[in-house]
């Protein structure tokens, strides 16, 4: 049935399930039980985490189509079917959300006190989702994993956040969710015109033009909030701020992932004219979003705020990147996509390293830590590089290839998305240097513990990756560079045809 | 060879930075010390092997991208041009690590300031050797990563972390237009790999870009790129500032690696800059007016280092007009040259600044020649090279360029020829200025220094002859090589001169009377010092009172700092502030939450269903979609 023998997507998807199920069923009182949670859910992802290698290891890189899929009859009156597969596009997504949640519960192991079990349950739902959403390959099926998604981040914000958890959880909650309202009428729409909902299907249909610019629209409500792009980014911050540790990770890791996997998945081969007759709208806000962000960042007092801000900035780029339609352009934005997740994932760490010791976020209560814990502070430099796209690092072959692939579109693209090469290292080096160079400003900073071995495990594979990524980026870019490129071609193509017809311009 | 050449300084960076707290401080330092004897070793070897035996090779490591078109690998290309950097690199890296032996003995963390300098010189060696502009970018970006390290290597004190980003932030300025000039690259010839671009660029003269000859844009912007690296007039600011980092460090900055960088992206890049007059005249014009903007900033510093620092600026203007002119070989000379003097002048200042219990301001200084005498001849020795005076380094290289400037028959070439020469002259004048206020007339540190001057130990020392050895041969030696008879076999083909200009001939047919020209401003420099200094010393004050605005103007740096800070760093931060708690917070987030309101409002106003905010925010959902289907319906 699938290259491997076994329906190894399903498999992947919902064995988090399962963990989750024998969490609950757990017995005792509550320190048997938080144990039990947390052993549980880190060997379930770990699990999850070996069974994906799979994909590593046994993806065929030189097909463009999808790969190890699974197919059951769901809804067929409805044209709805149970629909799984990978394509070059999404395989590395499914690796990187199953790399990321046991690093993720690991983070979490003391930070998290009260209510373990709800929260490992939360954790592991939340993976089910989040592979579920990215191995999808039927409109219906993926809507709901998309919504589901929401479902486990909200509680993890609202119930296990900071102070102003609740007003965050909503307000992340009903952003996002307001979006995903006029997607499910893209659907609908998308269903209504082909009579199905299967994705592989409706990438071969042509959609009438007088209609695509609607549901472009409709997709771009969804997606922009999920990037986010400017201006509807505030929830981020705010939901960043308040989310635990684990769940920044993810947020910034997993789920902003979403809004550019569904652009380059649905907006950009199934509406091209329309992705073509709206691209440099959406390049206004992504260059705007890179400066206006990268500024606002600047202003930050909060940590973890100036690496949400950060992160809508990276995200401006990947934008950019998926609509330039060009090779480059799009594998640039998939590389940065990727690299985004890890670096800015290992920043969120980084900064609750500080918190759980010293409990505040503000960047002015601390001051030359370098001298206390060298450790942490060579990691934190390692990551505050990735993330100023220091060449050799992961932030690295992202950037530069978009710039390169925004460069063939429009120059001042291109200028603009460069600029954020200086704000960004104006915002990082500000940070880094007023948290870990200069005098010790506190006393109580002094009693300060370097990394303990369960922080040296949760950074270690970060560490490798972002190496790994930045001098040798082909072990990863050859997993999507033939799907890639079909993109580009169909995309070509399909403008071809419009323009033979005078319908686009 | 050729690959441990650039690798060993990582294997020696990577001991002593990760295992240097297990192996200890003095293994870790001669760790590296002996990774950068093998590298230069390694470096000279290779040297010989590419330039003499005229045996140019690339190795090729691994591929590092190939996205569409857009294919490069990591790879060490050899030829003379960066064969030369590579022995002149490792070289006097291994001089500066010995050195650092001495005098970083007092400090707390060795290993890790040793690790910074090996990555700081393997960077730069992968620089030099890359064969695509991508490569390159990573060793230019990996010196910033290095200098950032190396200058707030101190990052205890305030002004050492604030010189530290300031260095990588202006380098960043320079780095976005570098990029857009390898996008640019790319858009032009398709491919950022050196072979295919140099075999292209004759085809590609006339290549155009948004209605402009792209290779002219492309030479700006690479030049732009430079000016970041090499400190030229505008984003220069960094590299003043850049001496809050330990001596050594400005040795090695100055000297070696980093702020050649540009010089050499110049040179490397000769096949296309040739094409690119207007380019090359904008090169010709910021390297001339950079010399001399230097010098007359560098003539009333009072920071041993900082006047050091101001003439390296100077110098690269040099080697800049040079290249403007087509003389990347006279350029790369001088680089060559300059490198063992001014590295002799730092290291040279270091052992002064170690004497003198870690003063660097000259008024406080004086009357300690008798009392360091090895330090005083080797500071002579350097100046002397430095200024220009006949049978030292930098005579032959100096004059080179500016009889090339004069040769090249153009107005920029004569521009660029006054301001060389009336840069020599301040030159001459501000390092005898240093070497009297430092050295001679009465002390004027306190009682307690002055007895505490002592002579630096032998292995800050023998550095300091050996570099000594070098600024006054390698002018001679190389002289013939570079520039002379033996030129055209010794480059090979690592650097293209147009033929029309054929410069290198040219060179030899300047007007009799320019060397005459620079010999005579020299000489007049170090007079004036004397006379100001040494013969009537109440002078220069009284000249500093006649004129205290254009006094001001100078120490003051002509205001760029200032002037910067106004225009782009509090506007900018401002605008930050405006941003996010105006436009963010008031603007963006007002809406939905005004919105949230105005519907919570009705909804509890009116129909008085439901209340709580999520409920109205579900209200406001609903109308948003009746509203769109509404007009989907309508634009059907």
């Amino acid at each position: 049935m699938n290259a491997a023998g076994y329906p190894l997507l399903s498999l992947l998807t919902f064995l988090p399930l399962v963990g989750a199920f024998i969490i609950m069923m757990v017995r005792g009182d509550d320190e048997t039980i938080a144990a039990n949670a947390r052993w549980t859910a880190l060997w379930t992802s770990l699990i999850v985490f070996a069974l994906s290698l799979v994909l590593w290891f046994q993806f065929d890189t030189s097909i463009a189509g999808f790969q190890f899929q699974e197919s059951r009859a769901w809804l067929p009156d409805f044209g709805i079917g149970y629909h799984l597969g990978v394509d070059g596009i999404s395989v590395l997504f499914v690796l990187l959300s199953t790399l990321l949640t046991p690093i993720c519960i690991l983070a979490s192991w003391e930070s998290v006190q009260s209510r373990v079990r709800e929260y490992m349950i939360a954790f592991l739902v939340l993976e089910t989702m989040m592979i579920g959403m990215f191995v999808s390959l039927d409109f219906m099926l993926f809507y709901i994993f998309f919504e589901g998604v929401l479902i486990p981040m909200f509680l993890i914000i609202g119930v296990w956040g900071g102070a102003r958890r609740v007003y965050a959880a909503y307000k992340f909650f009903l952003y996002t969710f307001a979006g995903s309202v006029l997607m499910l009428l893209a659907i609908i729409a998308l269903w209504h015109s082909a009579g199905t909902t299967d994705i592989p299907e409706l990438l071969t249909k042509r959609i009438a033009s007088a209609w695509q610019p609607w549901i472009f629209f409709a997709f771009f409500a969804s997606f922009a909030v999920k990037v986010p792009m400017w201006p509807v980014h505030t929830w981020l911050p705010d939901a960043h701020v308040e989310a635990p540790t684990a769940g920044s990770v993810i947020l910034a890791g997993v789920l902003l992932k979403m809004g550019g996997y569904g652009f380059l998945r649905f907006s950009l081969p199934m509406l091209p004219e329309a992705s073509a007759q709206f691209a440099p709208f959406i390049f206004a806000l992504s260059v705007i979003a890179v400066i206006y962000t990268s500024l606002v960042a600047l202003a930050q007092t909060d940590m973890k705020k100036l690496i949400a801000y950060s992160s809508v900035a990276h995200m401006g780029i990947v934008t950019i990147g998926i609509f330039t339609a060009n090779v480059q352009g799009i594998e640039g934005a998939l590389f940065q996509m990727l690299s985004h997740g890890v670096v800015s994932g290992a920043l969120f760490l980084c900064v609750g390293v500080l918190y759980d010791r010293e409990h505040t976020r503000e960047i002015a209560r601390y001051g030359g830590v370098a001298k206390i814990i060298p450790a942490y502070a060579l990691v934190f430099m390692l990551f505050t590089m990735a993330s100023v796209a220091l060449p050799g690092t992961a932030g690295f072959p992202g950037e530069f290839l978009v710039i390169m692939g925004a460069f063939a579109v429009s120059p001042w693209v291109a200028l603009g998305a460069a600029t954020g090469m200086i704000l960004g290292a104006a915002y990082m080096l500000l940070l880094y240097r007023r948290v870990a160079f200069g005098q010790i400003t506190r006393e109580s900073l002094r009693g300060l513990a370097d990394l303990s071995p369960r922080e040296h495990a949760i950074f270690a594979p970060l560490i490798v990756l972002t190496l790994w990524m930045g001098l040798y980026p082909s072990s990863f870019t050859q997993f999507f560079t033939a799907s890639v490129a079909q993109i580009v071609t169909q995309h070509q193509a399909a403008l071809g045809v419009a323009r033979l017809a005078g319908i686009a311009p | 060879m050729l690959v441990g050449a650039v690798f060993f300084p990582l294997l020696g960076a990577t001991i002593a930075g990760f295992f240097g707290r297990w192996i200890g401080d003095r293994a870790s330092q001669w760790v590296t010390v002996l990774c950068m004897a093998l590298a230069a070793l390694c470096g000279a070897l290779s040297f010989w092997q590419v330039a003499f035996l005229a045996q140019p090779s690339t190795v090729q490591i691994v591929t590092w991208l190939d996205i569409g078109d857009l294919e490069f690998a990591w790879a060490l290309r050899y030829d003379t041009l960066s064969a030369i950097m590579v022995a002149m690199v490792t070289f006097i890296s291994t001089l500066i690590h010995i050195y650092s032996v001495g005098y970083m003995s007092h400090d707390a963390t060795r290993p890790r300031f040793f690790a910074y300098l090996s990555l700081f010189t393997f960077m730069m060696l992968m620089l030099v050797t890359a064969d695509n502009l991508v490569q390159l970018f990573f060793g230019w970006e990996g010196v910033g990563l290095a200098s950032y390290l190396l200058i707030g290597y101190w990052y205890e004190k305030q002004s050492a972390c604030a010189a530290a980003m300031k260095a990588f932030i202006v380098n960043r300025v320079g780095d976005v237009f570098f990029m857009l000039g390898m996008a640019l690259t790319f858009a032009t010839f398709g491919s950022v790999e050196f072979s295919t671009i140099f075999a292209a660029a004759p085809a590609q003269a006339q290549a155009q870009f948004m209605g402009l000859p792209a290779l002219e844009v492309i030479g700006v912007l690479l030049f732009l790129g430079a000016c970041g690296k090499s400190a030229q007039l505008g984003l220069h600011t960094w590299l003043p500032d850049a001496m809050e980092g330990p001596t050594p460090v400005s040795a090695l900055i100055h000297a070696a690696t980093m702020v050649t960088a540009g010089v050499f992206l110049m040179a490397r890049m000769s096949p296309v800059m040739e094409f690119a007059p207007i380019a090359l005249a904008i090169v010709t014009v910021v390297g001339a007016s950079t010399a001399l903007f230097a010098a007359t900033i560098g003539c009333v510093q009072n920071d041993i280092k900082r006047i050091i620092a101001y003439s390296t600026c100077s110098q690269l203007g040099y080697m800049f007009f040079a290249a403007g002119v087509g003389l990347y070989q006279a350029a790369v000379f001088h680089l060559f040259t300059h490198a063992f003097f001014k590295a002799l002048l730092f290291l040279g200042a270091g052992s002064v600044i170690h004497a003198m219990s870690d003063e660097q301001d000259i008024r406080k200084m004086g009357g300690i020649w008798k009392k360091i005498p090895i330090t005083y001849a080797v500071m002579w020795i350097g100046s002397l090279a430095l200024a220009g005076i006949p049978l030292f380094a930098g005579y032959y290289s100096k004059d080179a360029i500016l009889e090339g400037a004069m040769a090249a028959h153009s107005t920029v070439g004569v521009y660029a020829f006054i301001c060389g020469a009336l840069a020599a002259f301040l030159t001459a004048f501000y390092s005898w200025r240093l070497i009297i206020l430092t050295f001679h007339g009465k002390p004027r540190a306190d009682h307690h220094t002055m007895e505490h001057v002592h002579e630096s130990p032998w292995v800050m020392l023998v550095p300091l002859l050996v570099l000594s050895i070098g600024a006054i041969t390698t002018g001679a030696v190389f002289a013939p090589y570079f520039i002379g008879d033996h030129a055209h076999a010794f480059w090979g083909a690592s650097i293209f001169n147009s033929p029309e200009k054929h410069m290198m001939e040219a060179l030899h047919h300047a007007p009799e009377w320019v060397p005459l020209v620079a010999k005579a401003v020299a000489f007049s420099g170090i007079g004036l010092a004397f006379l100001l200094y040494m013969v009537f010393p109440n002078i220069p004050a009284r000249l500093a009172a006649a004129a205290p605005g254009l006094y001001r103007f100078l120490l003051n740096k002509w205001y760029f700092d200032e002037l910067y800070d106004r225009i782009f760093v509090q506007p900018a931060l401002r605008l930050a502030n405006v941003l996010w708690k105006t436009g963010d917070t008031k603007y963006i987030d007002g809406m939905p939450n005004g919105a949230a309101s105005l519907a919570a409002g009705a909804a509890r106003g009116t129909v008085q269903l439901q209340t709580g905010r999520v409920a109205s925010y579900a209200f406001a959902m609903i109308i948003g979609l009746v509203a769109f289907i509404t007009i989907f319906l309508l634009g059907r």
